[in-house]
């Protein structure tokens, strides 16, 4: 019998600027659902900050792999899929890992698959579970299985990944990001990563303001989100997601209406908060499929046949122009008495 | 961007020379736009034995891949000359010629089916590889004469919804990926032709560039498709459909389908229903109905 050693999981520590900064949620989220695979150590392009080293330290992190690329690589292409996948594929073969798990957005998606190609690993995405088929340790290699919500959350399907390495993108709020028992030291180890000059130029990138003061709405832990039914005024959508801490989020059309920014659903964002409001919205399939991974769905529709109100585990049947405010002071009031 | 004015197929030796030597624009464009059969949205969509039931009175064109036809139609339609060629192409069974025909009713003008037992249960790298064989069969056509330039494909299969299969086939052919565009400019002159796409990936506004051949993928905000013409409509009726094999595209059986496939799906089963909503009617504390709810709740 082959005895195995403890899987390794390999985590994308991606960071929108040179140095890495902060961790965001959903990478904090990784490495805690990597801890019950294996150990955890994280590949990341920037350069971590003495805080980061002390995030990542207190959430289990054994080594930092900080890739260097070719000097001749234009910085602006880091974040080219080409480039990524190359630094993941680097990084996994280095580390010998058995799983590579990458917060699911499109960039890492694409980054995770070109790498997933190059590796000859399986690949999954939008996983919202994780587990060794066997006990890990006893067998070599035990499948992982990845259970995956689809055709708008109304199915649920187990695959299984055959192939070691794994690569994975998980879905942010699948699990509770939590710190380890036992704190590491994370120490940073160079990566020496070959690029091949890529294809594509960068002309522009900018980054994208964002809402001072509230969270990202692919990671916040509460969305209100607003459709066609506010008519143009998100005013009652700010009010309710300023007292709850929450991300606003919209639908196709509002965005279309040129009312808010960033949409949820099939081909916006996909959320899966604790908890997601939706005001003024039907409840499109398309809709949908960005948002019924919520564990709890509330609605806010003057229409009582509107679909979203039997998709909701509440619903309030009214105007949003009334519902919202009031439900924003009740929840201000309630804070305010137990702070 | 500059007026698309004088677009010359990329630099292939021979077309730029003959562009050149004879002072004339060439203009021959040759688009491959990758489309998918999927069942309807608001069909009732399920798995039987861990595949997609694939019901023929159910399934259609991916909706988001209408907007990769409208794109290759726009650029040919703005390139001077009329030899222009859109070929479909799509993976999937005989049940899926409906997601053809809706291409052809659009003007597109050659569809290719391609279809073999081979190829069921393809994971996502036997669908990129099956796909980007069928590229490369189409470029070599007689003697490479008209190479194909660009690919374009939908931003997402709205059944498996991966977004990851045009990232793959360029990876596949080794072109350059352009991927997720909200806006499309092709321009160019006679040493090749230069591809822009402007984006909204994760945080950032992007402007890309890449020469051709390119793999692009249009979102829904790109153009909006255009209904079919009555002309068209009948004529797509009768149109020929090529169907080729794994074997037509020289595909190892042991690499695609279900055999080669590096993850599998051992379950399905509808996910548990919803507990009963509680529905409460604003008679003037619907709000406050609202916020006990969160605070019983624990969600404050
Ligand atoms: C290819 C494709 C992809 C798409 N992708 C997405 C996607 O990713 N995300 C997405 O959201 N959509 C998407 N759509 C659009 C989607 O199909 C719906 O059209 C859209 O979600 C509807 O938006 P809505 O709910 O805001 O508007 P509507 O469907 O018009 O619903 C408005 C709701 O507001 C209610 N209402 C009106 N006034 C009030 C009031 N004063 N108070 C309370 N309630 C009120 C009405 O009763 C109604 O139920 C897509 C469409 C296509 C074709
Ligand atoms: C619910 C579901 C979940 C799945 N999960 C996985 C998984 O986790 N891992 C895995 O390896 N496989 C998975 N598959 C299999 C995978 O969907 C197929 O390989 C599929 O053909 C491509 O993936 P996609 O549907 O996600 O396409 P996407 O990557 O979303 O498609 C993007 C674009 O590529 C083009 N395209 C995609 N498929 C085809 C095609 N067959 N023919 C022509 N053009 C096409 C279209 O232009 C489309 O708009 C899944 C399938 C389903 C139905």
């Amino acid at each position: 019998m082959t005895i195995r050693t403890r899987p390794t999981v390999l985590v994308f520590l991606d960071s929108p600027q040179r140095t890495v900064e902060t961790v965001r949620p959903a990478v904090l989220e990784l490495i805690t659902l990597g801890r019950t695979l294996g150990r955890v150590d994280v590949v990341t392009l920037g350069a971590p900050t003495v805080e980061v080293l002390a995030t990542l330290g207190a959430y289990g992190v054994h080594l930092v792999h900080q890739a260097q690329v070719p000097t001749s690589l234009p910085e602006s292409s880091y974040r080219l899929t080409s480039v990524l996948a190359s630094v993941l594929a680097t990084a996994v073969r280095r580390n010998d890992a058995d799983v590579l798990l990458v917060p699911s957005s499109f960039a890492g998606k694409e980054a995770a698959a070109v790498a997933a190609a190059r590796l000859g690993s399986g690949l999954v995405v939008d996983a919202s579970s994780l587990a060794w088929t066997g006990e890990p340790g006893a067998g070599d290699p035990a499948p992982l299985r990845l259970g995956k919500r689809v055709f708008a959350g109304t199915w649920t399907t187990v695959s299984t990944v055959a192939s070691d390495p794994a690569v994975v993108t998980v879905r942010a709020n699948t699990v509770v990001a939590e710190p380890a028992a036992v704190a590491t030291e994370a120490v940073v180890e160079p990566l020496p990563v070959e690029v091949e000059a890529p294809r594509v130029t960068v002309v522009e990138r900018t980054l994208k303001e964002r809402a001072a003061g509230r969270p990202q709405l692919e990671e916040a832990a509460i969305v209100v989100a607003g459709g066609r039914g506010t008519n143009g005024d998100f005013g009652p959508v700010d009010d309710l997601a300023d007292a709850l801490g929450a991300a606003v989020g919209a639908t196709r059309d509002a965005v279309f209406e040129g009312w808010f920014d960033r949409y949820i659903g099939q081909t916006g964002v996909t959320v899966a908060p604790r908890l997601y409001i939706g005001a003024g919205i039907s409840g499109a399939p398309h809709h949908r499929g960005g948002m019924q991974a919520s564990q709890v769905i509330v609605s806010v529709n003057n229409d009582p046949e509107a679909p979203i109100v039997e998709q909701s585990d509440f619903a309030v049947v009214g105007d949003l122009a009334d519902v919202l405010p009031q439900a924003a002071a009740a929840i201000r009031e309630h804070k305010a008495a137990r702070a | 961007m500059p007026n698309i004015v004088a677009y010359v197929v990329r630099q292939r030796d021979h077309l730029a020379q003959r562009a050149a030597h004879q002072r004339v624009v060439s203009v021959l464009v040759r688009i491959v736009v990758l489309l998918k059969y999927v069942p309807d949205i608001s069909s009732d969509r399920r798995f039987e034995e861990g595949r997609v039931v694939r019901d023929p009175a159910a399934g259609s064109l991916n909706e988001l891949d209408e907007h990769a036809v409208e794109a290759a139609l726009r650029i040919v339609e703005s390139q001077p000359g009329g030899d222009h060629e859109v070929v479909a192409v799509t993976l999937a069974p005989a049940t899926a010629d409906i997601a053809l025909r809706k291409a052809y009713q659009m003007g597109v003008h050659r569809g290719v089916r391609v279809t073999d037992d081979a190829l069921a249960g393809s994971d996502y790298f036997g669908t990129a590889a099956a796909l980007a064989a069928a590229v490369r069969r189409l470029d070599a056509e007689n003697g490479a004469v008209r190479p194909v330039d660009l690919v374009i494909t939908g931003m997402a299969a709205l059944d498996g919804l991966g977004s990851v299969v045009p990232a793959l086939v360029a990876e596949e052919l080794g072109w350059a990926q352009l991927t997720l565009a909200k806006s499309v400019a092709l321009d160019g002159d006679a040493r090749g032709a230069t591809l822009t796409i402007t984006r909204e990936v994760d945080d950032a506004h992007e402007t890309l560039a890449a020469p051709l051949p390119a793999v692009l993928s249009v979102t829904d905000t790109a153009n909006s498709p255009r209904y079919p013409n009555f002309k068209l409509i009948m004529a797509a009726r009768s149109k020929a459909i090529e169907e080729w094999s794994a074997a037509d595209l020289g595909l190892d059986p042991a690499t695609v389908g279900l055999a080669g496939a590096r993850t599998v799906t051992v379950e399905a089963a509808p996910s548990p229903a919803r507990p009963e909503v509680q529905v409460v009617v604003d008679k003037g504390e619907g709000g406050k109905a609202l916020a006990e709810f969160l605070i019983r709740n624990d969600l404050v």
